[in-house]
């Protein structure tokens, strides 16, 4: 089970090969056992968020109570199920999850499942476009970064990096929004897209949900320019924040593998500072660089959740609040446990995608 | 930590604390780092302790002698940096904000460190099926989203809202979830890495109970990499804390000044071109966390051999020729790597 965290932690050299022929097994087994193991996470997540909700009281006092009259509120109770033992209830919860049905929401009475596609789809737009942003700038300022260890540039991104880490999401997406939007004002404030396209965007025959490719395959230019010219700002803001860690990152992996033997002996025969650090350096540096990126996938949604609600986009993380203010844990309850769902998930594909880069990276 | 062990007993103790003993053996850029952590950590303190007597007004002020504030003003003399739309001193509920930062920074590590640590010592020394157990419930927390955690917990504790120590406890138990199982890690591991060393085992033979043994012998040894995480968990602290207030889930204005809080007022405004009720208060919050980060990201550099820059073999005082000294050191370093 440690391998599920430590695993990628683990420095190439650390695996020796003896350990390799001990074991013998093969990718096909790996990638099996590996999957095996994200039941027992999100198992644990269901079963802690469950009574965690639960420990308040059941969710239809707490997000009626007091606007029904105690009869009514007693029949939906008792319609719902509220009224039997807690550990029935759970039990019935877990199969529910394991079959894919998570509920209805008690405030506006939609399937969560529904709910969970309906807005997800807009955090997703949210969360690649900001991984692109994290990544163009990461990586190439962490690669000059470890180029130019301890000198003047150095200092100065390592202090940018620090700074992308210390801004909170929110007040660097409010700083944006004063010079971009509002005193230069190039970029809108809020939203995904203006009322206009996002009527366009909800007329059409098969949508995927994602604004910019539904824009793209109507052909409706404007709207792309529309939608684009909505995204820069969130994109940006929830960008940098990744971008810092993934500068870091790659700064100490890359100077990690720059004091390699073989990065010596190519040194010694003359090959350059340039390329010792972007073709000797930094492929094997990637491995970890690629299994800690796949970790960040939870700050990305937990800095989602603040960047949506910062400018009202309306994805995942700002219906949560609005869900957490309406007190309707059921929906709650989904969310959280569909968003545990997606970072074990993704914790397993980088596992494996790792595994097919390094065949050391194997039980 | 290594300057400690070679200079071994002849240093008097003062030289061998943490913070001292990380800013002796820096030179140049670390050292520069170090020290600038440090003033904005200090200030930060200062602040916090001093604020009643600092600011003008109360956190929850809205009216002195001369009548009630007025709403949203940019800054005068009257209120040197404005007033929020509810009719807040900002210049005050930025220094009263520091307070409440402080406090729940304290008590959310200290609680997560009291049980992390436990925790740490008793999975690691017994091992068995309570540490499988218990590993994997940390690995499961510790890769979900901590603010999504933080906000269910807030929920749970306080339903959302309540008052001053009310709101600080449901924030520090909130903050500490997410905190405890990074302590649990690091103790455990090293808890098992000691278990083998032969002091361990001689104790055993001597026939110490294993409460002594953990209290005595790893506790010790396991904790020396905790001031680090220390100052790394106190600035994610604060913007767990932020981040909480921020989303409506924190404490409420009346009862302390909270800068999340104020941030999230401060959206609305900024549409309207109105500044300075978010810029004050969310560059302390980017003020504060750099100090911390700072300050453990320079003891870690510290810390590891490969990273710390070296002084020159004679040069004894961090003088401006010790830059010079550090440079050719590390080119001497990369070479040797």
């Amino acid at each position: 089970m440690t391998t599920l965290t430590e695993a990628p932690l683990n420095d190439a050299d650390g695996l020796l090969p003896s350990k390799k022929k001990s074991s013998g097994g093969g990718l096909g087994t790996y990638i099996l056992v590996r999957f095996f193991l994200i039941i027992p996470t999100i198992f644990i997540l269901v079963t802690l968020v469950f009574f965690l909700m639960r420990v308040i009281g059941d969710p239809i006092t707490a997000a009626q109570g007091g606007r029904l009259p105690p009869e009514a509120l007693a029949q939906r109770i008792h319609e719902a199920g509220y009224d039997r033992p807690i550990l029935v209830q759970y039990l019935e919860y877990v199969g529910q999850v394991a079959t894919g049905n998570f509920g209805t929401t008690i405030t506006d009475r939609r399937p969560v499942v529904e709910m969970i596609i309906t807005f997800g789809t807009a955090t997703l737009e949210l969360a690649i476009n900001a991984l692109i942003v994290a990544l163009l700038v990461g990586i190439p300022l962490g690669l000059i970064s470890a180029y130019k260890r301890d000198k003047a540039p150095d200092a100065v991104l390592r202090f940018f990096a620090i700074l992308c880490y210390a801004t909170p999401v929110f007040f660097a997406g409010l700083l944006m929004k004063l010079a971009f939007s509002v005193w230069l004002g190039w970029l809108p404030v809020a939203g995904r897209a203006s009322t206009r396209t996002e009527l366009a965007m909800g007329s059409l025959a098969a949508p995927t949900g994602i604004y910019w490719l539904d824009a793209l395959r109507s052909g409706n230019m404007a709207a792309y320019g529309d939608v684009a010219a909505h995204s820069v700002l969130p994109a940006l803001t929830l960008g940098l924040l990744t971008a810092g860690v993934f500068l870091r990152l790659v700064r100490t992996n890359v100077i990690g593998t720059l004091g390699k033997d073989y990065v010596e002996a190519g040194r010694s025969r003359g090959v350059s500072n340039y390329r010792l650090v972007t073709k000797h350096a930094y492929k094997p540096a990637l491995i970890p660089i690629i299994t800690v990126m796949g970790l960040q996938i939870a700050l990305l949604l937990g800095g989602a959740v603040l960047t949506e609600s910062t400018f009202e986009w309306k994805g995942l993380g700002y219906q949560l609040v609005q869900y957490l203010n309406a007190r309707d844990f059921v929906a709650v309850q989904g969310i959280v446990v569909m968003l545990a769902v997606i970072v074990a998930v993704t914790n397993f594909i980088v596992d494996v995608v790792a595994a097919l880069i390094d065949p050391r990276v194997r039980y | 930590m290594n300057a400690t062990k070679v200079s071994g007993r002849k240093q008097p103790l003062f030289y061998r604390l943490p913070v001292i003993s990380h800013f002796r053996s820096s030179v140049g850029l670390q050292r520069g780092m170090l020290v600038t952590g440090l003033v904005l950590s200090v200030v930060f303190l200062l602040v916090a302790v001093f604020a009643p007597w600092i600011a003008p007004y109360g956190f929850a002020q809205l009216s002195d002698a001369a009548g009630p504030f007025p709403t949203q003003q940019p800054p005068s003399p009257a209120h040197i940096w404005g007033t929020t739309v509810g009719g807040y001193d900002v210049y005050s509920r930025v220094l009263w904000g520091a307070q409440t930062a402080a406090v729940v920074i304290i008590v959310a590590v200290a609680m997560s460190i009291f049980l992390g640590v436990a925790l740490g010592l008793v999975s690691g020394y017994f091992g068995g099926w309570l540490d499988r157990l218990l590993v994997v419930i940390a690995d499961a927390i510790y890769a979900f989203p901590s603010l999504l955690l933080a906000i269910v917990m807030s929920i749970v504790i306080s339903h959302g809202q309540s008052s001053f120590w009310g709101g600080i406890v449901a924030c520090s138990i909130s903050i500490s979830v997410v905190f405890v199982p990074q302590y649990f890690r690091v103790i455990r591991a090293e808890t098992i890495r000691l278990k083998a060393e032969p002091y361990v085992e001689s104790a055993k033979v001597v026939g110490a109970s294993s409460i002594r043994i953990m209290g005595r012998h790893i506790f010790k040894n396991a904790t020396r990499t905790l001031p680090l995480i220390f100052t790394l968990n106190a600035s994610e602290a604060i913007l767990t804390l932020a981040g909480l207030g921020f989303l409506g889930f924190g404490i409420e204005p009346t009862s302390a000044a909270e800068w999340g809080y104020d941030l999230n007022k401060a959206i609305a405004d900024a549409s309207s071109g109105i500044w300075w009720t978010g810029v004050y208060p969310g560059t302390a919050i980017v003020l504060t966390v750099l100090g911390l980060t700072l300050v453990g990201e320079s003891i870690n550099d510290l810390n590891d051999p490969r990273l710390r820059g070296r002084k020159k073999a004679v040069a004894g005082k961090g003088g401006p020729d010790s830059t010079a000294g550090a440079q050719t050191a590390l080119e001497a370093e990369s070479r040797v790597l």
